[in-house]
């Protein structure tokens, strides 16, 4: 018997949750859910790992504390020494004020941006990359479950679209896959 | 589900204050200042703390109003005990207030009104001072231009006005909202949205009202101590100050409650969220008083940067030490989820932070008005602060007992109780 990928599709995010849980307390794995925004409270229910991209994020932070602290120690101390606010001290630590917000701006730029293209890499959704979503309604007002008969060998795919079938689904597609 | 305080809880309560009156007496009978000026100084920065507490609190509960949200819910009682503490907080201000026009502390320097005539006829006591030069007049050596050109704005009668304004305002505010919040209780379908409405409008007007407000009274209570200096920023400053010392108060009672079996429907997701607030309005406290420090060490005018001179030459412990608990503490130990959703340590780091805002309005406070006397925080202002405490405490687990702790009828309490994130 060939691998079947099971979609379920709804019409509110509630509804959506219901569904899940019910799968999942049947002992079906959910491989996915795609949705037009966030739906609060799914990761906890299909199992979903916390994300590390505040670590990843963290880091860029630092990297980008870093770089502004050395580039500016390098420009206006190092190798141009100014005369910041009328106080000629020529030491990075006595001026630290004076650089502040450019150390804070490039934080928060690292931090951003990196953020921003770590999270397009690892879903796959840079621009240019083709679309993973199965099915265009979820980009506007369905909800949908994703669930894989390769995930889930003790079910069958009757028995988990019987399952479903029991939940107030709005339709029910299945594919080869 | 009425809140009922613990035998334990109401000792504490007591205790605190016992303590700190006793303390704040034993350090009063060591203040050798003139006029007991160190007395009054700490009396006003306590007063004024613990106002800003439940003013905090006040402009949080109009905000969530205003805003119509919907997860806050939940603890809005929490808010609303909070902010009964301005019923009581307005007195020792008031207290200060009254004895400093009537000079027996000398607080506010500018109320000294030798300091806005040109010229005197006579000698000490005896003295009056007219503007115009006339037969007899001498030149006063107290003359201030400065001081006299701020004449319009600071005088005593005009003082009185505004700070009347503010405080009916605020306590009739508290007074209104609380009624209404009371009252939306035994109300359901129509007549309570139309209820939410007539607050969300009602919050609105308020804010503007609290904005001018609270950016003032900082003005005529704190920045007027050092009256020849000035900041721009010094209203927004004192405000987040404000504002995040309400928002740990709540915290912390929110966790008490739950501990204590209470608000079960309050859920990590609430916590979380308030753990949030600290977090941001931290930095919105950091992010002013940086501002404000950096673009005054920046320029080096001297009129403008004797205020920080002062306080980095004489108190850099006060003055370092604040910054970084106020800003490095919640930044490095609040930045993580899990820290935001764990009672014990968010009421460790909260705790912290407290105290480190009292430590800021005793930096605004104490060096302008006790100048080289001032030589750090002893036994009278642990002492009213522990005493100031314990009668917060006391309003507002008192004000708690007062009605149901969770809201029984809203809009919004639902969607509150399926609050997540």
């Amino acid at each position: 018997m060939a691998n079947k990928v099971i979609y379920a599709v709804y019409e509110d995010p509630e509804q959506l949750k219901d569904g899940a849980r019910k799968l999942v307390s049947n002992g079906i794995k959910v491989k996915d859910t795609w949705s037009p925004f966030p739906i609060h409270g799914i990761d906890p229910i299909i199992g979903v790992k916390r994300t590390r991209l505040a670590i990843a994020a963290f880091m860029y932070g630092i990297t980008g504390t870093c770089l502004a602290t050395l580039g500016m120690w390098y420009m206006n101390i190092f190798d141009w020494p100014m005369n910041i606010g009328g106080k000629p001290s020529m030491s990075y630590y006595q001026n630290v004020p004076a650089f502040i917000p450019v150390t804070f701006e490039f934080t928060i730029l690292c931090a951003a941006h990196g953020m921003a293209i770590t999270y397009m890499i690892r879903n796959k959704t840079l621009p240019g990359m083709p679309a993973r979503n199965p099915d265009p309604r979820s980009t506007d007002d369905k909800f949908i479950i994703e669930v894989r008969t390769g995930d889930n060998h003790g079910h069958s795919a009757e028995a988990i679209t019987s399952l479903l079938r029991e939940t107030p689904v709005f339709e029910i597609n299945e594919r080869q896959y | 589900m009425n809140f009922s305080i613990t035998k334990r809880a109401r000792s504490i309560t007591f205790g605190l204050m016992i303590l700190g009156v006793l303390a704040a007496v034993v350090g009063i009978m060591g203040d050798h200042t003139e006029h007991h000026q160190r007395t009054w100084a700490s009396l006003l920065v306590n007063s004024f703390f613990f106002f800003g507490i439940g003013l905090g609190a006040l402009f949080f509960f109009a905000l969530q109003n205003a805003t119509e949200t919907a997860w806050s819910v939940l603890v809005k009682r929490v808010f609303e005990s909070l902010f009964s503490y301005l019923k009581w907080g307005w007195i020792p201000l008031v207290i200060v207030f009254i004895a400093a026009s009537l000079h027996m502390n000398h607080i506010y320097h500018w109320m000294d009104h030798s300091l806005y005539h040109e010229y005197m006829v006579g000698e000490g006591h005896d003295a009056h001072y007219v503007d115009q030069l006339e037969a007899g007049a001498v030149a006063n050596p107290n003359y201030d231009t400065i001081m006299a050109g701020k004449k319009a704005f600071l005088n005593v009668p005009f003082f009185w006005i505004r700070t009347i304004a503010y405080l009916a305002t605020f306590i009739f505010a508290g007074y209104w909202f609380r009624k209404q919040s009371l009252q939306m209780d035994k109300e359901t379908g129509d007549s309570l949205v139309k209820r939410m409405i007539l607050n969300y409008k009602r919050s609105a007007l308020f804010l503007v009202f609290f904005a001018v407000f609270s950016s003032i009274l900082s003005w005529d209570w704190i920045m007027s101590i050092d009256a020849h200096w000035f900041s721009t920023l010094f209203g927004w400053y004192t405000f987040a100050g404000m504002w995040v010392s309400a928002m740990i108060s709540a915290v912390i009672l929110v966790l008490y409650l739950k501990r204590k079996g209470y608000l079960p429907q309050v859920s990590n997701s609430h916590i979380h969220d308030m753990g949030k607030w600290v977090f941001a309005i931290s930095f919105l406290w950091t992010y002013l008083y940086f501002s404000q420090f950096m673009l005054i060490w920046y320029s080096n005018i001297p009129e403008e940067v004797t205020y920080f001179q002062d306080r980095i030459n004489n108190h850099p412990w006060l003055m370092w030490g604040t910054f970084f608990i106020n800003f490095a503490v919640p930044m490095v130990l609040l930045m993580s989820r899990d820290a935001k959703r764990n009672p014990r340590f968010l009421i460790f780091v909260g705790t912290i932070i407290f105290i480190g805002h009292w430590m800021d309005v005793n930096m605004m406070v104490m060096p302008g008005s006790l100048g080289h006397h001032f030589h750090g925080i002893g036994l009278v202002e642990i002492g009213m602060f522990l005493a100031f405490l314990g009668a917060l405490i006391h309003t507002v687990l008192t004000a708690l007992t007062k009605a149901p702790l969770t809201v029984v009828n809203h809009p919004y309490l639902d969607e509150s109780v399926h609050h997540q994130i």
